[in-house]
């Protein structure tokens, strides 16, 4: 009788309906799609195979341990973790899937960025967009990140691209919480003498608060980072190559040395990107 | 024309102001109208008028609605009711384009924090209201490095704002205003961040700066210190309500109400009254027309031990005493001129009683006020201590 209560209603076609837009998103904007795939994937493809493994790696590893020596004010600390992290993951033979996997963080960070900082600042300046936005944001990142890669995979078939799409829907939620907290936390002092002195919304913006926003902004840029780099095996499950791939494919195998190594080369390339870039911000900050 | 008018200025807090603005018309005080609708009187019906040139203070203690006011001087809190006049146009109505005009031009603020970028150097700080104008960066770098030259800072143009301290600070968000070339400063506790001994010197420093510049200043604070020494006017404030307008002299001597008596009590009464005010007409005799027998007799009627001696034109030539008045009339003699007295303490009308202090003790005699010789007044030692205690007989008359 009681659990008759809970059948009342017959279930709800939930899975149906979403499968029904994700079809009738996919078929619509199918012309948004497929260049965008095929751009992107160009890009990407020239980016990693054309730039990045294009340089020698012993000038890679040298420009690393510069940018780490000299962000981190001219310390060896950062510069020969680099050194001999980066060396060694050219000695087990995963340069190529290194290089994949930079290209795939660099560019969903980097769209990330493009995309979550103008929404952190619609957010800081308007109540109805930090309404709209933030139930969004936090569907985003506690939906488990497997589940996106589906309609990346509807949208744009396999490979980088859904690779970035997917580490994008994940990753951006940093970027654009701390921007938003980053610009509301700008002394009321600050914006009130912007404003005395007659600025407009944009050149308080630009003169004021992005740059006292900076640091904050910078802390969430660096999370986005870590964030993509996490999506990197995940990524690897509907075939965007690099490291995460051969962990993945190690599990398959159950072979527990190929995958421990491909392993520890995203943890050094994990440890050194988080350095650098928080070293960027104390720099600046 | 005055060169800002405000007329029943308002600023309420809350929801549904339009029913809070007749709770007030109605005379309900501010806590009254918190209890009863929530709501938060900022400002209630402010209407005063500043003058072009002259230092406007605006006082008050916290909670009293004084920052609230000045930031509805240039709308950064928009007014709930009232219009705001800045040479004759009305700020409250104004579209968003022409007010960002008038704060351009017309006004600058200083803030109590200081508010300075501290991404900016102090040179970048002070010329951020010409940047923002988009003045050409050679003609704005030369006009806010004269401003900062001007409050002595030509020193420090490429420091950041935190590597000063907090004096210096305040000098650049000073000449950040100055920068603008503005007409009205609005100076929001402006110095009550800073330590007494720099307060005081930057006090005075607005005073000459303001006389040779000539701007207009409103000035916030919760001083009254303060207020008196920089006021031409003075707004007192409390509870959003500006209970009292007028000099420095008016408040303190003649206070609208208990509020403004309770505010004025504990000032150093003795810096602001000056001889002026405690003065008394003096008995005299005229040393072309009476002789001893006269001062004698001016001296019984009175009761007093002396008299001054003036001429015709009101010179002061000095003074007699009873006794000497009464030997010359036993040697008959008719001339005042013989027993004249020189040695008798002049100060001027505009001495503070502060410095008649000393030389009233140093004296056995009354002390004389001239005016380019021409007698004014005479302070004896009763009305100085009287006027110190705050009810003594205070001639406002001669104001």
């Amino acid at each position: 009788m009681l659990n008759n209560m809970l059948d009342f209603v017959p279930v709800i076609p939930i899975s149906e309906a979403t499968e029904a837009v994700t079809d009738w998103l996919k078929d619509t904007f199918a012309f948004l799609f497929d260049p965008i795939k095929e751009h992107f994937g160009n890009l990407m493809e020239f980016v990693a195979e054309g730039v990045l493994m294009n340089i020698p790696p012993i000038i890679f590893i040298i420009l690393v341990a510069l940018i780490a020596f000299f962000v981190t004010g001219k310390k060896f600390g950062l510069a020969a973790f680099s050194i001999v992290g980066l060396w060694l993951i050219y000695n087990q033979g995963h340069w190529e899937d290194l290089m994949n996997t930079v290209t795939l963080v660099l560019l969903a960070s980097l769209l990330s960025v493009i995309i979550g900082v103008p929404i952190g600042i619609l957010m800081s300046k308007s109540k109805v967009a930090n309404t709209i936005f933030a139930p969004i944001l936090d569907f985003m990142q506690t939906m488990p990140a497997f589940v996106y890669l589906i309609p990346a995979v509807a949208f744009f078939g396999i490979g980088m691209v859904p690779g970035v799409f997917a580490s994008l829907i994940f990753a951006t939620p940093p970027t654009v919480r701390f921007t938003n907290l980053g610009i509301r936390q700008v002394s009321n002092d600050l914006v009130e003498a912007a404003d005395a002195f007659g600025s407009t919304g944009a050149q308080k913006l630009f003169k004021v608060e992005l740059p006292m926003a900076k640091a904050t902004i910078m802390a969430g840029i660096n999370q986005t980072v870590m964030l993509a780099l996490s999506m990197v095996v995940i990524a690897s499950m509907i075939g965007a190559p690099g490291l995460g791939k051969e962990v993945l494919s190690s599990l398959q195998r159950a072979s527990v040395g190929p995958g421990f190594v491909a392993g520890i080369g995203i943890v050094i390339l994990a440890i050194i990107i988080d350095r650098i870039t928080q070293n960027i911000n104390r720099k600046e900050a | 024309m005055p060169i800002i008018e405000t007329k029943n200025l308002s600023k309420v807090f809350g929801k549904n102001t339009k029913q809070t603005l007749k709770l007030m018309d109605k005379g309900l005080t501010k806590e009254e109208i918190l209890k009863e609708t929530g709501n938060t009187v900022g400002v209630n019906r402010a209407s005063f008028s500043v003058e072009e040139g002259e230092i406007f203070v605006i006082m008050g203690l916290s909670g009293s609605g004084k920052s609230t006011l000045v930031r509805l001087l240039n709308r950064l809190i928009e007014p709930t009711e009232g219009s705001i006049l800045i040479d004759g146009e009305d700020l409250a109505t104004m579209d968003k384009k022409s007010l960002r005009k008038a704060r351009r031009e017309k006004m600058s603020m200083v803030f109590q924090q200081f508010a300075l970028f501290p991404h900016r150097t102090i040179v970048e700080n002070a010329e951020y209201g010409l940047e923002i104008q988009n003045v050409p960066k050679e003609e704005r770098k030369k006009k806010a490095e004269e401003a900062l030259k001007l409050v002595g800072l030509g020193d420090y143009m490429h420091q950041k704002p935190g590597q000063l301290s907090g004096g210096m600070q305040q000098r650049v968000g000073l000449a950040r205003a100055l920068a603008n070339d503005p007409k009205v400063l609005l100076m929001d506790e402006a110095f009550s961040a800073l330590d007494p001994l720099i307060r005081k010197e930057m006090q005075d420093e607005l005073i000459d700066l303001q006389s040779s510049m000539k701007k207009t200043i409103i000035f916030i604070t919760h001083d009254l210190d303060e207020a008196l020494r920089l006021g031409d006017h003075i707004a007192l404030m409390k509870d959003g309500v500006v209970v009292q307008i007028g000099t420095p002299e008016e408040i303190l001597v003649n206070p609208a109400n208990d509020y403004v008596e309770k505010f004025v009590e504990d000032v150093d009464r003795s810096k602001i009254l000056t001889a002026h005010h405690i003065m008394k007409r003096p008995e005299t005799v005229n040393i072309d027309k009476h002789g001893p027998r006269v001062a004698l007799e001016r001296m019984r009627e009175e009761g007093i031990s002396s008299i001054l001696v003036i001429d015709g034109k009101r010179d002061l030539k000095g003074y007699v005493t009873a006794e000497d008045a009464s030997a010359a009339r036993k040697k008959e003699s008719s001339n005042l001129q013989d027993i004249l007295r020189t040695d008798i303490p002049k100060v001027n009308p505009e001495t503070t009683m502060h410095d008649i202090f000393a030389i009233i003790h140093d004296s056995q005699t009354p002390v004389a006020v001239v005016e380019d010789n021409k007698l004014k007044g005479i302070i004896v030692r009763g009305a100085v201590i009287a006027a110190l205690a705050g009810d003594g007989e205070v001639n406002l008359e001669n104001a």
